[in-house]
């Protein structure tokens, strides 16, 4: 993996004496999407404005395209893009003004054939005569995208795409980012929606209290700590859990008809099949067994619950 | 250095002018007509000249002066608290531009802007009055230095203020009265003697004289020292630039 954005111990303790970021430490591959996943308060906005320029970190150091981020300021930030997690447009601008002007001053000169591909491509073409205050929320939102892209960054720093957005544009967006990516931009998004680092991320980092708690490949990480659920519904239902099956903390539901045994992939054994050969023995019959893989959020609920301890 | 940035802010900044245009041309071509009408024709008539120039034309350098500090400022300060207010600046912090172009930007679209404002009160004054500029050169001079000057220290308002009341209070209770009481409608020589020399701790005394000067070759101050007001108040208007630079005062966390 070609490395794109290396961050090294890289901290933030603003002057009241709040540490906002601890020694982050994160390598970040060109050309994935990289989910920044924390609850509200974790670092996550402040990680990226310390990349991006917006404060200045008080500690470490980090690199964009191998350009540091202080030192070689200028390069870093040509190669970055930002859409920021509070909508902010001047309301008299017009659509392709504002992208205009984002272009100039990453220090570009005009491209009206790149402007128009990439209004397009975010369906605000016809908008692009328009006022920002003319504009619903979503196309507000992608407007800030057109912004961060018409200068064509190699990086791109999502920050909360979808914080307050229905459903339907939330897919949409995601639709978005997926293009992206295919047209090779690094996308580093953060968010606190499971469900969205799930269907969009290559990796996920964990961050709360400004430390990563772990930064793993999604699907590694969702094998790696998933529980499953093995629910077993039976053939006649039972008024309580045999004493001989205690050791499997098993659950009742379903007015008795069903079962159900919670378990680790990761173990060495998962106690499966001594559990059903212990079943038959019992003279419980079964009808159908089902498993379950838990979702990201339950694993994430866990991993700060451990960070906690 | 980006230049495209430095066009871009400009630019945008121009448009932000050109968009409500009337307006802001209007407003400075009404208040010097009225200055005229009760100042010049009104009062004026019966105010013998002042230090041999009708009173009409006497008052005109130190009208484009009110004019042109005050849309200095309003303009600059403005220009750099819209991005603050709105959230704009998120964009300027993160984009390959120093301070220093940022500044280049904005305060160069307010020194134009103003510096047409006082063109068009020139030309709506030669409407009222003849007008004989005995130093044009100076006279040029002046005016851009006093736009450049002003909008520096209107951009340094921009970035201080945490709300629109901030941003009128240094125009409204600073500006006006040291133009007022700076000679804009008549001569420091005027005045009782006592008056004369406190009148002489107002810098905006040597602004207008000097700016007089260019007009009319009479002056309340050597020359001199107006230029050398002038260039003071810019060396501190850029240092104070620069140590928000340094900072980062109130722009970046």
């Amino acid at each position: 993996m070609t490395a794109i954005v290396e961050i090294e111990n890289l901290g933030k303790t603003y002057k009241d004496g709040l540490t906002a970021l601890r020694g982050v430490n994160l390598t970040i591959a060109a050309g994935e999407i990289l989910a920044l996943l924390g609850p509200n308060g974790a670092g996550k906005t402040t990680l990226i404005s310390a990349l991006c320029g917006i404060t200045t970190p008080t500690g470490g150091r980090a690199s964009i395209g191998g350009h540091d981020i202080l030192r070689d300021w200028r390069a870093a930030r040509r190669l970055v893009g930002l859409v920021p997690q509070e909508v902010a447009l001047d309301p008299f601008d017009r659509v392709i003004d504002a992208v205009r002007f984002t272009r100039g001053l990453f220090g570009k000169g005009r491209d009206e054939a790149l402007i128009e591909h990439i209004l397009r491509r975010l369906s605000l073409w016809d908008k692009r005569h328009a006022r920002s205050r003319e504009l619903s929320g979503g196309m507000k939102r992608r407007v800030l995208i057109a912004k961060a892209l018409c200068h064509e960054p190699k990086v791109l720093f999502l920050d909360e795409p979808t914080a307050g957005v229905d459903v339907e544009l939330r897919r949409d967006m995601w639709e978005v980012v997926r293009g992206l990516k295919e047209s090779g931009v690094t996308i580093i998004l953060t968010t606190h929606y499971i469900e969205e680092a799930e269907a969009m991320a290559d990796r996920v980092a964990v961050i709360d209290g400004g430390e990563i708690l772990l930064v793993e490949d999604k699907a590694d990480l969702m094998r790696r700590l998933g529980r499953k659920t093995l629910r077993i519904e039976l053939g006649a239902p039972v008024a309580a859990v045999p004493d001989a099956l205690a050791d499997y903390a098993l659950e009742l539901t379903a007015g008795g008809h069903t079962l159900l045994y919670h378990y680790h992939t990761r173990g060495e054994r998962t106690g499966i099949t001594r559990l059903l050969q212990a079943l038959a023995r019992e003279g419980i019959s079964l009808r159908d067994i089902e498993t379950r893989q838990s979702s990201l959020e339950e694993i994430f609920v866990d991993l700060l619950r451990e960070g906690a301890r | 250095m980006n230049l495209h940035a430095i066009r871009a802010i400009y630019l945008y900044e121009m448009k932000r002018f050109f968009r409500t245009i009337f307006e802001s041309l209007l407003s400075p071509v009404i208040s010097t007509t009225l200055y005229f009408v009760v100042f010049g024709a009104a009062i004026g008539g019966r105010i013998e000249e002042v230090e041999g120039v009708s009173y009409g034309a006497f008052i005109v350098p130190g009208l484009i002066m009110l004019s042109v500090m005050t849309q200095a400022i309003s303009n600059a300060s403005f220009g750099i608290y819209l991005p603050k207010f709105i959230g704009t600046i998120y964009e300027l912090l993160s984009a390959p531009v120093n301070f220093f172009e940022i500044v280049l930007g904005y305060v160069g679209a307010a020194a134009t802007k103003s510096l047409l404002i006082g063109g068009v009160i020139l030309l709506t004054a030669g409407l009222f009055v003849d007008l004989d500029i005995r130093h044009p050169a100076v006279m040029l001079a002046f005016l851009v230095m006093i736009c450049v000057s002003f909008s520096l220290f209107g951009f340094i308002i921009g970035i201080w203020a945490e709300n629109f009341q901030q941003l009128q209070l240094v125009p409204l209770l600073v500006v006006t009265p040291l133009v007022f009481l700076g000679g804009a409608f008549y001569s420091v020589s005027m005045l009782p003697p006592a008056w004369q020399v406190v009148t002489l701790f107002n810098p905006v005394v040597y602004l207008i004289s000097g700016f007089r000067w260019s007009f009319f070759g009479v002056a309340d101050v050597p020359v001199g020292w107006s230029l050398l007001a002038i260039g003071i108040f810019l060396a501190l208007c850029l240092a104070v630039v620069w140590w928000i630079f340094r900072t980062g005062y109130r722009i970046k966390a």
